[in-house]
């Protein structure tokens, strides 16, 4: 065994930067996908046969092509075509986002279809239009049905982020690998960033249990 | 005053409701009453457009409310509707359930709107419900609160479908009583009830459904003693 952890001590930090670094662009694409799968859900439901089928394509290709491939050509294929050098940041954000985006709005169109059909039915006979019942009525009970699915959803994120290295955004995983290269040594800093991960996915999980613990509790 | 001229709805090839044409003065208490699947249900929820007729008309007063370009919301805000099983908002309070719509649709104020709504929930007897959920109640006191949050639109009319049929037997009588009260503010009520005594005591008039047809209308003393159809001369032997 030739383990050493000594050398990469002075590393440490400059690895630990790679928290801030992925924890930003996972929030902004969690956000984002949200946003965008729930405009999604709700073409999915909708009667409208023009809204609903775009849904279902965007759903289909997203889900049925590697993120890894979806992440390249954002990177790099549309630059070529748009002349337009992409950020890291937006390249990442943009194929995370996108790519929740699907999931997300199949987990939220299950929780949707899945309250009581008396709930539209009364927020109807009341007068209530369409954006509001959604809004203050539908939503929110759907949301508590499919929060375990979403955070899910979110962990499986948050530990797939870990491809974005793959174009040089410099998260926790690029990082590890530069330290890496620089020793020679890669398990030493690929455990470091291994143990970074494994507490926040630990950190995610018991801040989904309790919310969720909170949402029981209005039962 | 609702009128509706040859009403009719079908669901597939299946026909509903067959040429319904009545007249339901502004102020009458009608019950809709008749054997399961007559239409019954389909007919009340013609009358706020939860389902959209096939064929025929529906005149509220002056509008005509099978018109293609009608604002359903509008016409819903003056007819208020009570579900069998009621159908409260479960992340809401009993006085947030009952304040939430006037908020939303009449842009009342928090205040005015909190006002009114405890007014109502006196009235049908639940001021110590006002902060609890709807889980923590009984089917009759969800049921009263539901008929608040319905009056809270101070609707012109109001529809009930089976109020009472999803109830214990012990709490049908609080959720009755209730209805009595309101029947004598002059509010034009349609009730959709298996309650014959309820029918025969507060009802004006009786509608008589059977296979999506109105087979007999007529006031209660006449219809319960002398039904003039074979129909609902059946329809009566089995239920009184
Ligand atoms: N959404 C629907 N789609 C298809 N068929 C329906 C629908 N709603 C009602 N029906 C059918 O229409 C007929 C009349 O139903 P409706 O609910 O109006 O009867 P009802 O008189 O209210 O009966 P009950 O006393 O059982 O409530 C039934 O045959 C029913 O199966
Ligand atoms: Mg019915």
């Amino acid at each position: 065994m030739n383990l050493d952890f000594s050398q990469i001590v002075p590393s440490i930090p400059f690895i630990l930067e790679g928290i801030g670094a992925t924890l930003k662009f996972v929030s902004v694409s969690i956000i984002f996908g949200l946003v965008l799968g729930t405009v999604l859900a709700l073409c999915k439901i909708s009667k409208r046969k023009w809204l609903k089928w775009p849904a279902d394509v965007y759903t289909s290709i997203f889900r049925g092509t590697p993120l890894i491939l979806q992440l390249m050509i954002i990177h790099y294929a549309v630059p070529q075509l748009f002349l337009y050098d992409i950020p890291v940041f937006l390249s990442a954000v943009l194929a995370f986002g996108l790519n929740s985006a699907a999931y997300v709005s199949e987990i939220i169109r299950a929780g949707i279809m899945a309250v009581d059909k008396g709930q539209v039915e009364a927020a109807e006979a009341l007068g209530v239009s369409y954006r509001p019942m959604m809004v203050n009525i539908i939503l929110p009970q759907a949301l508590k049905n499919i929060l375990p699915a979403l955070m899910n959803e979110f962990i499986t994120l948050t530990k797939e982020s870990a491809l974005v290295s793959t174009i040089g955004y410099m998260d926790l995983m690029r990082r590890a690998e530069i330290v890496g290269a620089q020793l020679y040594r890669n398990f030493e800093p690929l455990l470091v960033a291994g143990i970074i991960y494994w507490v926040m996915i630990f950190i995610l999980t018991n801040i989904g249990s309790w919310v969720e613990r909170r949402m029981r509790q209005s039962d | 005053m609702i009128k509706t001229i040859n009403l009719t709805k079908t669901f597939g090839d299946n026909m509903v409701l067959k040429n319904i044409t009545t007249t339901i003065n502004r102020g009458e208490v009608v019950a809709v009453i008749g054997p399961s699947g007559s239409g019954k249900s389909t007919f009340l929820r013609s009358l706020n457009l939860l389902e959209s007729p096939s064929n025929g008309f529906i005149w509220i007063d002056d509008k005509e409310i099978t018109n293609p370009k009608i604002n359903k919301s509008e016409i819903r805000k003056h007819i208020g509707m009570v579900f069998q099983h009621f159908h409260l908002f479960p992340h809401m309070t009993v006085l947030e359930n009952v304040m939430y719509a006037p908020i939303k649709v009449k842009n009342q104020s928090k205040a005015q709107a909190e006002e009114s709504a405890q007014e109502l929930l006196a009235k049908v007897g639940l001021m110590d419900k006002i902060n609890a959920y709807p889980n923590r109640l009984s089917g009759g006191q969800k049921q009263r609160v539901a008929i608040a949050r319905a009056l809270a639109m101070k609707p012109e009319i109001m529809l009930f479908d089976e109020p009472t049929s999803a109830l214990d037997p012990e709490m049908v009588k609080e959720v009755l009583d209730v209805m009595r009260d309101l029947a004598k503010t002059g509010i034009t009520m349609i009730v959709v009830t298996h309650e014959m005594n309820f029918a025969k005591e507060v009802a004006d008039r009786i509608l008589f459904m059977d296979d999506g047809r109105l087979m007999e209308e007529g006031r209660p003393e006449a219809f319960f003693s002398k039904p003039t159809t074979k129909r609902a001369e059946e329809f009566l032997s089995k239920v009184l």
